[in-house]
């Protein structure tokens, strides 16, 4: 009587919605094992992994400032992965975005102006988009893969940052340690919600959300991507260019990863530090798919990925759990997410004769 | 004259992990499989080997304990992605969180413990030849393995028949399954070749490299070792060469420092990625060759019912 | 609607920092690398433990906390959660903590190795340049190449002091020696310390020192046959022949004496600097391979250091021009410590800027 796992006729739109439901009791069901071993009780480590984190107001905002740059990374990226680019660089494409804006910042140190913001945001995005054209330029130039390069480019981005945070944008007040000056007031974004960090790039990363979603259902653009990722020699033979749609998706991919940049330096950071991003841009490649690649998914997948990390801290405070089994709860997870979408497209049919 | 030898045998030991990992990622590439998760599978084998030696004093049963671990670690993804159909990159990247999650947590007895290393192995008379000998007739087991495993993975690529069916089933699944070949069991193997392959890439880590564990030790090799899969264009001999290309500037760079170049650290650490990204454009110029190498069906999913 | 929950929220928070506080000493710590690093943030997990076993309080860590966005979050959380003291160990920490400090003002904080401090704000770190004094004056005493290797993390004044001090140090018992850095760009690479390693004592370095996390360059010093010194801890176990002894951050008293003044409410808020004086920096025993007048030596200027008649920067210092930068009589003020951002005389190579 083993399950079998049998195609269904047309996809399941039950199951879209209930396969993470499912992922979630399954995760909690395997975590048992996990909590008992480590000898914390499982309803006191569920506890502290999902509600915990968002029992107040204050914790609800930390939320949506850890989802802020995986969406917008996600977003851009899920673009990108449906034409088949697959830009895993994000990470220093990040970073060039924190340095670009940064230094806007910084360029700016106690002047006033409400063309500070969006200057910052601006030079973020454009950093970004610089160092993706160049991924995107070896690949439609010279044929590189787009893999190598791009993730290659973020090792390079970070000891470029590390480079720049040791010398130039030291603060010059700062003892020489690696740190820039912390930002003027009318460079730090705008605040939402007063006493918390909740910020306006909450509000951008809803509206690339839109974008995005609009794009990829309603433009011509959006289109071609998914017809030169499904089918790419469809897609060439009715016309679309695969250089264009490399270019564009890497360029637009570049440019919310910049802005993350941005964002996260002249958000919640408040100056330019060695190390800008715990691996959004990694994690927002877990995200994107998590999220199947639409951009409403990749807001939800986002904010469980940010939870995860939250409930993380708060199982060390609440239950000195040691950060490895966030790790593992965190793969766990993971694993049950990703394997249960099965069922958006496949039924289990229950055999009756025993499979030898 | 000396100071070339020493480099080089220190190039080899850096680009021994990569090559491990690298060999058996392609293997698992080459049947149409993108497993991300190499950081993952070496990490398991790093702690598992390294615990393995200290509770039994056996450099053997490490070696294969690492293997193991790799193994194991691979066939959870590969349950996934094959059995569950998700998808190949985010599951390998979940692969990755989890093994360094889980080594962690198991090697929280094993900091601080020290281990001598896995002993040299000179071949007996030619490694008393001049310069070669020390260079190729004196390093541990794992290096020779390692080249071994070049030649293996060549010969098996490109001559055996089963290799055939791999890169088949790597170019269009749908044809190898009209053929008549488990599309499905091919690629388990060859994902848990690359498991195997990626564990040693780490037990040399923690029982040869630098023998001792602390968390987190791989410090991102898996990811080099995936990318020099692409930079070698999925052939065997670029692999080979991509990972002693990558060790070896970043051996150089270190020496380079020492004599006192007034270049900072931080532009001679990006040297090994630059030169990476370099090469890979010039041996990538021309198209249709890289086509041809490239598996088709590479992160594709493969539903049987259709 | 909103406001009511807040302040409901507020007064539990006033509650948990303040009124339950009395009754229980809560003591927070948060580590910027995971603790079983087997170096910095491994030493100030055993400085934790040593408090939790001295003074049998609760105590709460949070390991891995990237210096980033995340640390405000985990330290305010930390503070939230009715911890009376929290120790927030990485440099890079230092403007979250005084963010948060502001916000919570009934809990003490203590910032390692910043310089910002605020009512409820202490910093503190430790001279471990006193440390490699010792080191520097053992090396040139020992080394037959007169070549030191230095495996260095990143250019921060904390590290290009500790190489300045031990060519001082060394000098003055072997004017000939010289220091070769290299720069690995990396807190913890085991693989790579050990390369940057070989790369040194193929270079003609018989002494290895180091101011990254791993033992792995101990480890290289043993199979080839030079010398080393260990970090942040004993490293004896990983190369009982070639480690000569080592510098120990030893947070424990430090821990235990502020943890005790917040319990009986004499903590005030304080800049503290300590080395050998106070036992925040400890050396390990020194190896029997030292010649027994290099040991006396060591021992006699640790004496020295404690007692203030010999300082690690004291003139003449020369810079790498040559040129004299601390005249004869002189010490190094702290504050030119703590920004130190050049080379003195010996060194080989340039200061990355």
């Amino acid at each position: 009587m083993l399950p079998k796992l049998v195609m269904r006729q047309a996809p399941s739109k039950a199951m879209v919605y209930l396969s993470p439901v499912l992922a979630l009791v399954l995760t909690l069901v395997a975590s048992i094992v996990l909590f008992l071993i480590m000898g914390v009780s499982p309803a006191a480590a569920w506890h502290a992994f999902f509600l915990e984190p968002i029992s107040t107001i204050y914790g609800l905002t930390e939320l949506v400032v850890k989802a802020t740059p995986l969406v917008l990374i996600g977003v851009a990226l899920a673009l990108g992965f449906r034409a088949g680019v697959w830009n895993i660089g994000a990470e220093g494409q990040l970073i060039l975005g924190g340095i670009f804006g940064g230094t806007t910042a910084l360029f700016f140190y106690e002047k006033t102006g409400f063309h500070i913001i969006p200057l910052i945001l601006i030079m973020g995005i454009i950093g970004g988009m610089l160092w993706a054209a160049i991924v995107a330029f070896l690949k439609t130039r010279f044929n590189a893969n787009e893999i190598l390069t791009s993730l290659m480019l973020s090792y390079v981005a970070d000891l470029l940052m590390n480079l720049l945070i040791h010398g130039p944008l030291k603060d010059p007040d700062g003892f020489n340690f690696p740190e820039s000056r912390l930002f003027s007031d009318s460079a730090l974004l705008p605040i939402l919600y007063e006493g918390t960090r909740l910020h306006i790039g909450a509000i951008i990363a809803l509206l690339v959300v839109g974008i995005g979603w609009i794009l990829l259902s309603r433009t011509l653009l959006g289109y071609q991507i998914k017809v030169i990722g499904d089918a790419p020699a469809a897609g060439e033979h009715a016309g679309f260019s695969p250089t264009k749609i490399i270019w564009i998706t890497l360029l637009i991919s570049g440019g919310a990863a910049g802005l993350a940049g941005a964002i996260e330096v002249s958000g919640p950071i408040g100056q330019i530090v060695p190390v800008i991003s715990p691996g959004y841009g990694f994690a927002a490649i877990i995200v994107a798919y998590v999220g199947r690649l639409h951009p409403v998914g990749v807001l939800f997948s986002a904010l469980i990925l940010a939870l995860s990390y939250l409930g993380g801290e708060t199982a060390q405070i609440k239950l000195n759990l040691p950060l490895a089994v966030t790790g593992v709860f965190q793969g766990l997870l993971l694993f049950f997410l990703l394997a249960s979408d099965v069922l958006i497209h496949y039924r289990l049919k229950f055999t009756q004769q025993a499979t030898l | 004259m000396d100071i070339l030898i020493a480099a080089i045998l220190t190039i080899i030991t850096a680009a021994t992990p990569l090559l491990f990992a690298a060999l058996g990622e392609l293997i698992t590439e080459k049947s149409g499989v993108l497993n991300l998760g190499v950081e993952g599978m070496m990490i398991m084998g790093a702690i598992i080997g390294f615990l393995t030696v200290n509770q039994t004093g056996s450099v053997t049963l490490a070696i294969l304990a690492s293997m193991l671990a790799g193994i194991l670690t691979a066939t959870v993804f590969g349950i996934l992605v094959l059995v569950f159909h998700a998808s190949q990159v985010p599951t390998g990247l979940a692969l990755t969180i989890f093994g360094l999650g889980l080594s962690a947590l198991i090697g929280q007895s094993m900091i601080g413990v020290a281990y001598e290393g896995i002993p040299k192995l000179a071949i007996p008379v030619i490694s008393s030849i001049p310069i070669l000998g020390d260079i190729l007739f004196n390093q541990d087991i794992l290096v020779y393995l390692s080249i071994f495993m070049v030649f293996v993975v060549y010969w098996f690529v490109n001559s055996s028949r089963p290799g055939l069916i791999l890169r088949a089933v790597g170019d269009s699944h749908d044809a190898a399954h009209a053929m008549g070949y488990s599309v499905i069991k091919i690629r388990f193997l060859a994902i848990l070749f690359g498991g195997a392959m990626a564990g040693i890439g780490g037990g040399y880590l923690s029982l040869a490299y630098s023998p001792l564990w602390v968390e987190g030790m791989t410090a991102g090799r898996g990811w080099i070792a995936l990318a020099l899969v692409v930079f070698a264009s999925w052939k065997v001999g670029r692999v080979f060469m991509g990972a002693y290309l990558f060790g070896g500037i970043t051996i150089l760079q270190l020496h380079a420092q020492a004599i006192g170049i007034g270049i900072p650290p931080q532009v001679m650490s990006m040297l090994p990625y630059l030169a990476t990204i370099i090469v890979l454009v010039l041996i990538s110029s021309d198209r249709t060759k890289i086509k041809l190498n490239a598996p088709a069906s590479l992160g594709k999913p493969f539903h049987e019912s259709r | 609607m909103i406001k009511k929950t807040l302040s409901i929220i507020a007064f539990a928070a006033s509650l948990t920092a303040t009124g339950i506080a009395s009754a229980e000493t809560k003591v927070g710590f948060v580590y910027v690398g995971p603790i079983g690093d087997h170096g910095w943030s491994y030493q100030h997990n055993q400085g934790r433990l040593a408090v939790e076993k001295e003074l049998g309080v609760k105590t709460t860590y949070v390991e891995s906390v990237k210096e980033g966005a995340d640390a405000e979050r985990v330290i305010r959380k930390l503070a939230a959660d009715g911890n009376d003291i929290i120790f927030t160990t990485s440099f890079g920490y230092m403007n979250p903590t005084n963010k948060v400090a502001k916000k919570f003002p009934n809990v003490k904080f203590e910032h390692a190795t910043g310089y910002k401090r605020g009512k409820n704000v202490s910093t503190y770190s430790g001279r471990f340049y006193e440390g490699r004094t010792l080191l520097g004056t053992i090396a040139g005493k020992m080394t037959k190449t007169n070549t030191i290797g230095y495996v260095a993390s990143f250019p921060i004044p904390e590290v290009i002091r500790g190489i300045n001090a031990t060519i001082i140090a060394a000098r003055k018992v072997n004017p000939d020696v010289k220091i070769k850095v290299v720069w690995v760009s990396t807190w913890f690479d085991p693989g790579k310390e050990g390369d940057a390693a070989k790369a040194l004592i193929d270079q003609g370095a018989d002494i290895i020192m180091q101011h990254t996390d791993s033992p792995a360059p101990l480890q290289v010093a043993e199979k080839r046959g030079v010398w080393a010194f260990g970090q942040a801890s004993d490293m004896k176990a990983f190369a009982p022949k070639a480690h000569l002894t080592a510098i120990i951050d030893d947070w424990a008293p430090y821990y235990v004496e502020r943890v005790k003044a917040a319990m009986d409410g004499t903590w005030e808020s304080k800049d503290t600097w300590d080395g050998f004086k106070t036992g925040m920096v400890v050396m390990a025993p020194l190896s029997e391979d030292i010649p027994e007048d290099v040991r006396k030596m060591v021992k006699e200027q640790e004496k020295m250091i404690i007692d203030g008649t010999l300082h690690s920067f004291q003139g003449p210092i020369k810079n790498q021009k040559g040129e004299i930068v601390v005249k004869e009589g002189e010490t190094m003020s702290d504050k030119d410590l703590a920004g130190m951002n050049w080379y003195v005389e010996g060194v080989d190579g340039t200061i990355p800027k």
